[in-house]
This record gives C-alpha cells, structure tokens and sequence, in this order.
C-alpha cells in the first residue's frame, strides 16, 4: 500500500508539472495582460505598460515566472490576482466548495437515479419498462446541457417563479443546476448501469443466490450490484473528473460562483496567476479522485485487495 | 438423520413436463420420480433438455424465458409449476437445493464463504448469526475441508475449484434439503478432485436420506453415482430404469449408441498399439455399425523424430516487487525431454497445474523457454532462423478446446481455413485455394457448401472438425491437440478421434495430444507422458503406463477414473489431498526429479535426493 501511494504521489507531481507547464504556456500566447487592463483607460504610453509589466511580474522570462508560480505552490502562497489583487487563495477557497458541493449533489442525483433505472432496465430487457428507459436516456443524451438549463429557467423562474434563476443562495438555489446536470449524466449512466447488469446476470452466482431461495431484491442489490461495482465506479470517478472541468458552461448559465466563472472570467483577463491556481487545484482533485476510484476497488472487490 | 431408503411415495415425481421457449419445445413430455434416499440420474448430450428439466424443478427456468406448456411437478403433493415465485422461495434452498457445473463461477466473488453459508441459513432457519457462522463451520468439516474456521472469513478466488465445489456442496445442505439437484456437479473438475467430490456427496446423500436427482453426461459418473437411470435425447425420454438393468441390457437404440461411444478405461487392455474401433451411429430410430476396425500401426520410429524436447524449462514470474523483481514464480514446466516419431500419437497427461499445455504452447512458439531444447526435423529453434522458424509454424499446427473461441466469429469458415494456406502462400490463385478449402472440409466429415457459413452456424463437433480443416490446411507434420476433445460429446467424441486416426494413418502425422481424460488417451496414443506439477512423473508405451503402472501418481490417476460399470468395485482409497499449487518463492524452487528406465522406454520419477519433502500426499490448506 505504501509502495503504491508513493507512486501515485509521484504521478500527481507529474501531472501537475505537465498541466500547468502547458497552460500557463498558452495563456501568455494569447495577449498581454498589460493591455488588457488598460483597455478602455485612455491612452497609454510604453513606459505605463512596462512599469504594469514590472509590477505584475510579466516583464520575466516565461522560465522564471513559471519557477515563480512552482515555489508559490510549495509555499502555499499562490500571489494575487491580476484583476482587483486579491488572494488568489482567498478566490480559490470561495470558488473551490460551491463547485465541489454542485458536482457533488449532480453526481449524487445521477447515482440515485441511474442504478435503480439501470436495473430495472436490465431486468426487464426488451420489455416496455426497458425500451421507455433507454428512449429517456436517448433523449437526455440528445439535449445540450446549456439549452435544458435554459428551458429549467424559462419555466421555473420566469413562469412559474417556484426557483431562484441563478446564483447561489439557499437551497432553493441548487435545485435547478444540480437536475441539469443530474439528468444529463443520468442519460449516460443508465445506459452503463444496464450492460453492466446484464452482463453480471448471466454470472453462475446469481442463478446460485436465486437457488438459494433469496428475494429478487436480494439478488439484485446485494449479489449482482455489488459485483458490477467495478465499471460503475471506474466510468462515475471519471466522469466526476469531467464533471469539474466542463462544469463551466452550467456555471455561466446559473451564474454559479464556481471554479468554473472564476478560470472563465480568468481567461478574460488574462490573469495568469488565477488560472493557474485554478488549473492546478482541478488536477490535483483528479488525480486525487483517480486515487480513490482505486482504493474503493480494493473496498468492492476482494480479489483486488487480496493481491 | 440416518433413514432407510426407498419408501414408496415418491418425493418429487414429474408428470408430462413440456418446456417451451420461445417456439422452441425443449422438453417434451417428461415424466419420472425420484424416491427419498435414491439418486437419480439424468443423462443426455448437450442440448437434451436435461439442464432445463432441473432449472424447471426449481422454476428458476422462469427466468430465463421458460414456458411450461403441459405436466405437472409435485414435490410433497404441491404442484411446483402452480406454485408462485413467492411460493418456490420459501422451497428453494430448504425443501430443494441445487449444485451447478461451474465452480469457479458459482460462489460469489466479493462475499466470504462464511457470508454465503450464513445467508441460507438465516434466510430458511430461525437462527441468530453466531448460530448460523457455528453451522457454516460445521458444514465445511461435513464436506471434509480443513481449517474451517479460517475458511470462514476467506474469499472464492483464494480456494481451488475442488474446494469450491465442497463449499457449494456445503451450501447446498446447510438447511438439509429434501432434494439435492446436482446439475453436472464434476464435470469441471479435475478426475482425482472429481473422485472426493463423488465421494462426498454419496455419503452425506445416505446420511441425510436425501432424494437426489444427479444430471451428467458422463456414463462412468452415472455408473458410479446412480440408483436410478434416466435416458434423455432431444427434449425426450428414451429409456429408464435401474441402473444396472441400462448398462447390461439397454433397450433404446439411443442409449446403446451412447454407450457404445463412452471410452473404457481398460478396453484395450493386451494390445500393443491403439485401435480405430467402428461406430454405432443413430439415424432416425435405426443403428448403423460404420467405419472398419483398424490397428493404428503407424508410428514410425525407424524415423528419426519430428520433435525433439531436451531438458525443457519454463517458468512464469507471479508476484514482483516494488523494483519489479519477481518474488513468486510458478515453475509450470521442469526437466521434461521425449520426442515424437512422424505417425506416432504421444499423450500429456495431467490433471490442472501440470505444465501440459504450457509444453504444447512451448513448442509452438507460443510461449518461450526459460531453457531447454526443442528440435523441429532435427533443427534445434535456436539454431533457426526466421524464415526457418516461420516455415516451422506451418508444419506445427494447434487445435484448441474451445473450437467456438478459436474460430473468427466474423469471418465464414472457408477464410479461416483458407487463412494459413494463404499466411504460408502454400497455393497460387484464389479458385486453386478454394478448391483446397473444400477438399479439406470434405475431408473432415463436412461439405464444400460450409465454407460459406459463419461459426455460429456449427454445431460443437462440426466447430471442431473446421479447426481440424484449417490445422491439416498447411499440410502439417505435428498436430498440437490441447484438450481438443474435452468439451465435445462422447458421441461426436468418438466420431473425432476416428478422425484423427484416418488422418494419422492416411498422412503420418504426429500428434501431441494433450488431455486430462485417461481413457480417451487410452484409446488414442501410442505413449504416454503423465506429468504433475510440471515434470513427467512417468512415460511410456500406452502399454507400459496403463498396464503396469509404476508411479504412485499414475496410479492415483487410473483409479480416479470413474469406471463406466455399475456392478465395478470402486477403489478410491488412494485419492486424497488437493492439487498444489504450483507457484513458490523464488530460491524455494521444488526438487528437480531424475528417472529410472525399469523396462526399455519406460520412465519412471524417484524422489529427488536433493530435496527430500514429499510432493505427494496431502495438500489441502
């Protein structure tokens, strides 16, 4: 065990060199963040922007404000903001938990969901229950997320005006994100509840736990669930992965003070020390969720934790 | 628990049972009982119905799409195809239990064995877990695995396929069931495992005087097992009765077929080469005598031989550590030299762990050597080169066990048969290479017309004679058999072996034939290698080995073999212990046996003096 975590602290190292090394590459491709701020500030003399330059730290080569940012993440002192100098950490310690708790409660929406619908699917394949089901998913898979979020807001806030239609404040609040993002996920996960289901179903063992005289209900969430357990959380740790990055859109939509508004509005401005706080913390929960994906295997599957 | 057997009411007794699914009858008309204290037997080929006849028992055949069109099922004057599936839950696992063929896969992976016996036991019985957990343990001494307390709390994937069986036979009787439903209990078993396993289970059947109904193919485990015989072909019954009454004077022109078919262990007993023995083949109701009896003379050892295997090594790396140093390795081949002469058939035999088919792959290049060496037409592979080792694959082919597995499930049959005359562009133009396909299907027992159909198409033993099409397709002078005829009916079993034998004495081709079954190596090979544990205990002429037997190992294994004889005395006395594990330490290598000659060609292990620990005996843990 100890032999494994290492690697994997090793391999978050890695990967956070590589992410951020790219990004903060490609972001000061794209503009100078001198300009930007003085864009619609009147007129501008060379000597302005190199002395913002100077004060920003951009005048440095790439190589030295790169080194700059590394020692910032190992002394946990990520420097301010471009844009209004605040703490970057200050920013990232708001933003961070507003997106985790949105993931969190859609992914939680999507497990509820899916895996009693992916049974019930699989159990009856081929039957009405089935094909409803996968129409549904179809249908959820069909829908750009952006434009059911915008369909929730027409109908809940501005006609019937039950819910908030953005920002987050309250409970009221997380309702209509998180079933956005919940459905959507929904659609996909079903249809992997369901083959992974039917797969587990033709196991010997299941035909052994009906012989044994056990309720459907038995066979199915305690023999069968567990044991197409391992798919299921491999595709749910990535897909909370993904969920972090492209939650971006859901959060624009809902004006969500998520991670995703902060790296969107960061992007903007160019301003790099945000961005790539931003980008460090999302990889860093990736790797992170990486490594719980695999310790919860060994927790379903004995046959992993006994090697 | 002990009571007499056979009183006069029947304990389950099936009336006109016709299964349907879809518009497929699969059971038509069945009818027969089962008394307290006697075992039935259900025999039948694959697709005879006998499975769904005792999933219907269960109604678990509901599940899986059954419709049962007419009959009845009273068990304890309950008709079970009225009761509802509410009903059939409080029966199963208490009042009926089941064993199923498969036991690697019929324990469930990620609960402990003590969870699975605790579950039926706190479902049917009145019990607190403490209660239940000292059952399960006594349960597992019943079926005679040792450290039944550890066991308890350990996982299927940590116990052998022997073992698992017991936990399922343990399993099965934890509420004392009425009925035990044993649905090809040992098939999957290796034959001393198989051995226990039948052992076991008739002595706890007359213990508990269960009623038992014992579904099987196999004729020896049917002779071994059964008070009472049913005959099953096609959905139907053909014939049934005592025991003794069907094998001594079968009536049903099927039965006699099938056990004309079975292979004896013994029945060629005082020959000094193998024997092509003609067929009894059923069509329609009437019994044809076909083919012509033949002695196999065809080995040619006044050749020199076509494969040489010198000193043979190979290991595979198991456990490493954190450097990726292996720690564990599993020693699968040690020591092991024979050749095999153009004609000749020379057999491997050995139960799983054995090294057998890892020597197949070996000399098929498949798997390389940690050392040794091997001679293809006396070239060693060393001294070859690519070219030379490219043709070497030619003359070598292999058939494998599963024909289904090894054939291209997208592609027709006719390019898979085409495909290693192609590989070695053996024949120019493609209606030139058609031509062959065709001539080689026919050869094997098809026609040309099935070159156009996919493998789905097939049934098991026509699978298995295009695997034989496209092994004679690079004309070959070595055919690797790797269990070849393990998973075919014993009818279509002994149309194969035929097969092989013409082809052998049309061709003079070598076999390696790989296989765990004593008494079709019996009927088939010319010599014989028992191997265990990766190294060959004894080798010999079929003769020497079979009819004076000299190693302890062989012994045990013939005496394993379930004798197709009702009124045989059984003598499993010698069986006992698992099989180990070959896998050790890295330095904790087993001791490396030499061989003493005691007839001419005949070898035979001696303990090691290296290392004394006895690899014999018993295993269990």
């Amino acid at each position: 065990m100890a032999g494994f975590l290492i690697k994997r602290l090793l391999q978050a190292i890695f990967v956070v060199i590589a992410i951020t090394l790219v990004v903060s590459f490609a972001i000061r491709l794209t503009g100078d963040p001198a300009v930007t701020m003085f864009q619609g500030g009147g007129a501008m003399t060379e000597a302005d922007l190199a002395r913002i330059r100077a004060a920003l730290g951009t005048d440095q080569p790439f190589i030295v404000q790169y080194l700059h940012f590394l020692k910032g993440l190992v002394t946990l002192d990520l420097g301010r903001s471009f844009t209004g100098g605040t703490s970057v950490s200050l920013l990232i310690g708001e933003a961070l938990p507003a997106t985790l708790l949105l993931a969190f409660i859609s992914m939680a929406v999507s497990v509820v969901l899916s895996i009693p619908l992916g049974i019930k699917a699989a159990t009856s394949k081929g039957k009405g229950a089935d094909q409803i089901i996968r129409i549904f998913s179809l249908v959820g898979l069909s829908f750009p997320n952006f434009w059911l979020a915008t369909m929730l807001v027409l109908l809940f806030s501005i006609t019937l005006g039950w819910l908030p239609p953005s920002g987050m404040s309250g409970a009221a609040s997380y309702v209509m994100p998180a079933i956005t993002m919940g459905i959507i996920l929904t659609a996909t996960n079903v249809r992997l509840v369901r083959t992974s289901m039917l797969e587990t179903l033709q196991s010997q063992y299941i035909m052994v736990a009906r012989a044994k005289g056990l309720s459907e209900t038995k066979v199915l969430y305690k023999h069968a669930l567990r044991n197409c357990a391992i798919p299921l959380i491999t595709y749910f740790g990535l897909q909370f992965g993904g969920l972090l990055g492209g939650i971006v859109v859901i959060e624009r939509v809902f004006n969500w003070p998520g991670l995703g508004t902060l790296a969107f509005d960061a992007v903007g401005a160019r301003d790099y020390p945000v961005l790539q706080a931003v980008i460090t913390v999302l990889s860093l929960l990736i790797v992170g969720i990486n490594l719980l994906v695999d310790i919860a295997y060994g927790l379903v599957d004995p046959r992993i934790r006994t090697e | 628990m002990n009571i007499s057997a056979g009183t006069n009411a029947p304990l389950l007794s099936i009336k006109d049972l016709s299964v349907r699914f879809g518009p497929d009858r699969v059971v038509e008309d069945l009818s027969f009982s089962v008394k307290a204290g006697r075992t039935l037997a259900v025999v039948g080929e694959s697709g005879s119905g006998k499975s769904v006849t005792s999933l219907s028992v269960m109604r678990l055949a509901d599940m899986m799409g059954a419709h049962f069109e007419t009959g009845s099922i009273l068990f304890n004057d309950t008709d079970l195809l009225k009761a509802s599936q509410k009903q059939m839950r409080l029966i199963r696992g208490k009042e009926i239990a089941m064993i199923f063929q498969e036991p690697m896969t019929s324990l469930n992976p990620v609960f402990t064995i003590g969870d699975q016996i605790c579950e039926v036991l706190l479902l049917h019985e009145n019990i607190s877990k403490a209660a239940a957990t000292a059952e399960a343990r006594h349960l597992l001494d019943m079926v005679r695995l040792p450290d039944s307390e550890q066991l308890l709390k350990r996982y299927p994937h940590q116990l052998s396929g022997g073992m698992r069986q017991r936990v399922m036979i343990a399993m099965a009787l934890a509420c004392r069931p009425k009925l035990l439903i044993a649905d090809e209990p040992t098939t999957a078993l290796d034959v001393t495992i198989q051995a226990q396993i039948l052992n076991i289970m008739r002595d706890l059947q007359r213990d508990f005087g269960m009623g038992m109904i014992f579904i099987t193919h196999d004729m020896g485990v049917v002779a071994e097992m059964a008070d009472d015989v049913v005959v099953m072909w096609k959905g139907r019954k053909v014939e049934e009765g005592p025991v003794r009454e069907i094998f001594a004077n079968p009536q049903h022109p099927y039965t006699r077929a099938l056990l004309s078919a079975v292979p004896r262990l013994g029945s060629l007993t005082g020959e000094d080469f193998p024997k092509r023995m003609p067929l009894t083949v059923l069509d329609g109701d009437t019994q044809t005598i076909v083919g012509e009896e033949r002695v196999q003379d065809t080995a040619r050892y006044d050749l020199p031989p076509v494969v040489s295997v010198k000193d043979l090594f190979v290991r595979f790396d198991i456990r490493k550590n954190i450097l990726g140093k292996a720690t564990h390795r599993c020693s699968a081949v040690s020591k092991v030299s024979f050749d095999i002469h153009p004609g000749e058939t020379l057999a491997l035999v050995g139960e799983s762990g054995s090294g057998k088919s890892t020597i197949g792959r070996t000399i098929q290049q498949l798997q390389t050597s940690l050392s040794g060496e091997i001679s293809f037409n006396g070239k060693s592979y060393l001294n070859m080169s690519a070219a030379e080792r490219f043709r070497m694959r030619q003359e070598v082919q292999y058939i494998f066990q599963d024909p289904f597995a090894s054939l291209d499930p997208r592609k027709k049959v006719g390019f898979s048969v085409a495909e290693p005359i192609n590989t070695h562009q053996l024949i120019d133009g493609s209606k030139a290479v058609r031509r062959r396909v065709h001539e080689l299907l026919e050869r094997v027992g098809l026609t040309s017309a099935h070159a156009d159909r996919y493998p789905h198409e097939f049934s098991g033993g026509q699978r298995q004679r295009v695997c034989i099409a496209r092994a004679l397709a690079s004309n070959p002078k070595l055919i690797i058999a790797d269990e070849a005829l393990s998973a075919l009916d014993v009818s279509i079993q002994a149309q194969i072996i035929n097969l092989f034998m013409d082809l052998q004495a049309e061709r003079g081709l070598a076999y390696l034939f790989i296989s765990h079954d004593m008494a079709v190596v019996e009927k088939m090979s010319h010599r014989v290698a028992v191997l265990y544990l990766g190294q060959i205990m004894e080798m010999g002429s079929r003769r020497q080995v079979f009819e004076t037997p000299k190693h302890d190992y062989t012994r045990r294994l013939l005496s394993a073999v379930p004798v197709a004889d009702p009124t045989a005395e059984r003598n499993t006395d010698l069986i006992e212990g698992d099989i180990p594990n070959p896998v050790h330490r890295v330095g904790d290598e087993p001791a490396i046996l030499s061989h003493d000659e005691p007839n001419p060609g005949h070898f035979v292990a001696t303990a090691s003096a290296r290392k004394s620990a006895p690899i014999f005996g018993k295993h269990d843990a």
